[in-house]
């Protein structure tokens, strides 16, 4: 099983011409893509290739350039009047935020609060919703990436794979939208690797929008919905993971799976 | 002699040759330090016993005397009000100075420059001469004669409140870089995380931000704590009612400065000794969800 075939056509992210730079280092050349209601897209590439940092323009953790992203029809980052594009105050940018789920590499969970509260936080003190539906819905997120029983611990008691799945319950106590994933797995044991692919394959099971960057490539391609290949800035390669993956169509893409089918 | 030549050893006999015997290194050095040390302290404190100059009965006469005893009330409640007041001040300055408000982090920066550089001493003999820099205090329009409240100085600055409000002011500007690093200390990662739950700047920061800085702000802050408790003893110059002033009052009377500076210091050392404890307690509270 997969998210694939459960999507439909309806554009959940929709990027064009994407640009980004820090100082005078141009990272994002003009990214073009769109994700599909309920499609997991996984992006591959070298470490600065841009993949992560257009991930963190999704949420507008990084400011764009150029170019423009939308999440579910509304810019990110701006609002649009007459033609004119203007700012959004913290509170607006907070609001789009809060509808966008973010899994970091390094977990990010919040040191001192337990699992529960972790997970807690966001619908209690964003949304402000009423303490004891938020209680029994962070329980069923807990139990839904397979941390009952573990409520209580605080993120320091906890393995890296159990941190991360706590860090997807957080993200996932929000409703998202779309769920975007940075290297989950790259900061974790090998052995501890599966359990929170397995999360992650359920979720897309279950018809989650995700952008997942990501180092494995058994995942991209059984999981994967579309897979993208970024290299210097760009999109070097897009399309269906297995025909990218079996059949690259770019010396680049090819070059990139050779190397890192020899570790 | 070797273990090869010994094959009557069994493999448990070998096992109990192999526990460690050593004799330790010898601290020779320590020992001597350690007498030398002890005659010299011997020496002063003999010195001090049996100086003429010295009247123990005074020393025990004025311990628990009233006026000291409230002293020691008004010194209290001097670091209490001030200590509460500088954290508060030192947060909020902490905050401004962080904060994408440019204006905010100036005023920030200009405090801190400004109450750092002045003297405690100063600060306080300006605070308790206050009336003759204005003679009255209010609230009104700036630049028009229009005031909607309006009190003599005198009788809103007393010297309980100058002296606290000295105090406070100053220790702001030290926690305010005590608190600053102390949120600098903290994960970029949690500012993140809390930002794309949703969070706006101003709730991460108390809700994600701050209580994580807090194990880093305690430690200096019991410091901050107790040089605040001793600084307050620089208010007597303005008679500020404390024990250092209640202090100065009774040698004023009966000549024996030092015999009363003894009282000072006794109390000063009690209350220290029992700070010191009470920060180790709270410490250890504030690191919860590090060390277990």
């Amino acid at each position: 099983m997969s998210g694939k075939g459960n999507m439909n056509s309806t554009p959940m992210v929709i990027a064009q011409g994407v640009r980004k730079s820090f100082g005078r280092h141009e990272v994002l050349k003009g990214i073009d893509l769109e994700v599909n209601n309920g499609e997991v897209m996984c992006f591959l590439g070298p470490s600065g290739s841009g993949k992560s940092t257009f991930l963190r323009c999704v949420n507008r953790l990084e400011t764009i350039d150029a170019g423009r992203i939308r999440v579910d029809g509304s810019l990110v980052g701006f609002k649009e009047r007459n033609g004119r594009l203007y700012d959004l105050t913290e509170k607006e940018l907070a609001r789009q935020r809060s509808q966008i789920g973010m899994v970091f590499q390094r977990f990010n969970l919040f040191a001192h609060m337990t699992a529960l509260e972790n997970v807690m936080e966001a619908p209690r003190h964003v949304r402000r919703q009423p303490k004891r539906e938020v209680l029994d819905r962070a329980q069923d997120a807990l139990a839904r990436v397979g941390l009952s029983g573990h409520e209580h611990k605080y993120p320091a008691q906890l393995s890296g794979g159990q941190q991360q799945r706590v860090a997807i319950a957080r993200a996932l106590a929000m409703d998202p939208k779309v769920m975007l994933f940075d290297e989950p797995t790259s900061a974790l044991d090998p052995e501890l690797v599966g359990e929170v692919l397995d999360v992650m394959r359920g979720l897309a099971d279950s018809g989650m929008t995700m952008i997942v960057v990501t180092h494995e490539i058994e995942f991209a391609k059984e999981v994967g919905d579309e897979l993208v290949f970024m290299d210097g800035g760009l999109v070097v390669e897009k399309g269906d993971p297995r025909q990218v993956l079996e059949n690259p169509q770019q010396e680049r893409t090819r070059r990139f799976l050779r190397a890192t089918a020899t570790v | 002699m070797t273990v090869a030549s010994a094959p009557t050893v069994t493999a448990r006999d070998e096992a109990l040759d192999m526990s460690i015997k050593a004799v330790p290194v010898r601290h020779y050095g320590q020992w001597l330090t350690a007498v030398v040390v002890t005659v010299l302290l011997g020496a002063f404190v003999m010195a001090l016993a049996q100086n003429e100059n010295l009247d123990y009965s005074i020393v025990a006469a004025n311990l628990f005397a009233g006026p000291i005893l409230r002293g020691l009330v008004v010194t209290f409640q001097l670091t209490a009000v001030a200590m509460i007041g500088g954290v508060l001040i030192g947060v909020l300055l902490a905050v401004s100075k962080l904060s994408s408000n440019k204006v905010l982090s100036a005023i920030a920066t200009g405090y801190v420059w400004f109450f750092r550089g002045v003297p405690l001493l100063v600060l306080i003999l300006i605070f308790g001469n206050f009336s003759l820099l204005f003679d009255t205090l209010g609230i009104g329009i700036p630049f028009t004669d229009i005031m909607f409240v309006e009190v003599e100085t005198n009788a809103v600055m007393t010297t309980f409140v100058a002296a606290a409000a000295a105090l406070a002011i100053h220790e702001g500007a030290y926690m305010a870089e005590i608190v600053r690093g102390g949120i600098l200390g903290v994960d970029h990662g949690q500012k993140e995380a809390a930002a794309a739950l949703g969070m706006r700047p101003g709730l991460a920061m108390f809700r994600i931000v701050l209580p994580q800085a807090l194990r880093m702000i305690i430690p200096p802050t019991g410091n901050q704590l107790i040089l605040l408790l001793k600084s307050s003893s620089l208010v007597s110059v303005i008679a500020g009612g404390e024990l250092m002033t209640a202090v100065h009052d009774i040698a004023a009377v009966n000549y024996r400065t030092i015999e009363m500076f003894f009282v000072a210091s006794f109390w000063y050392l009690i209350i220290v000794s029992v700070l010191s404890i009470g920060q180790r307690f709270v410490e250890r509270r504030a690191g919860r969800g590090y060390n277990r």
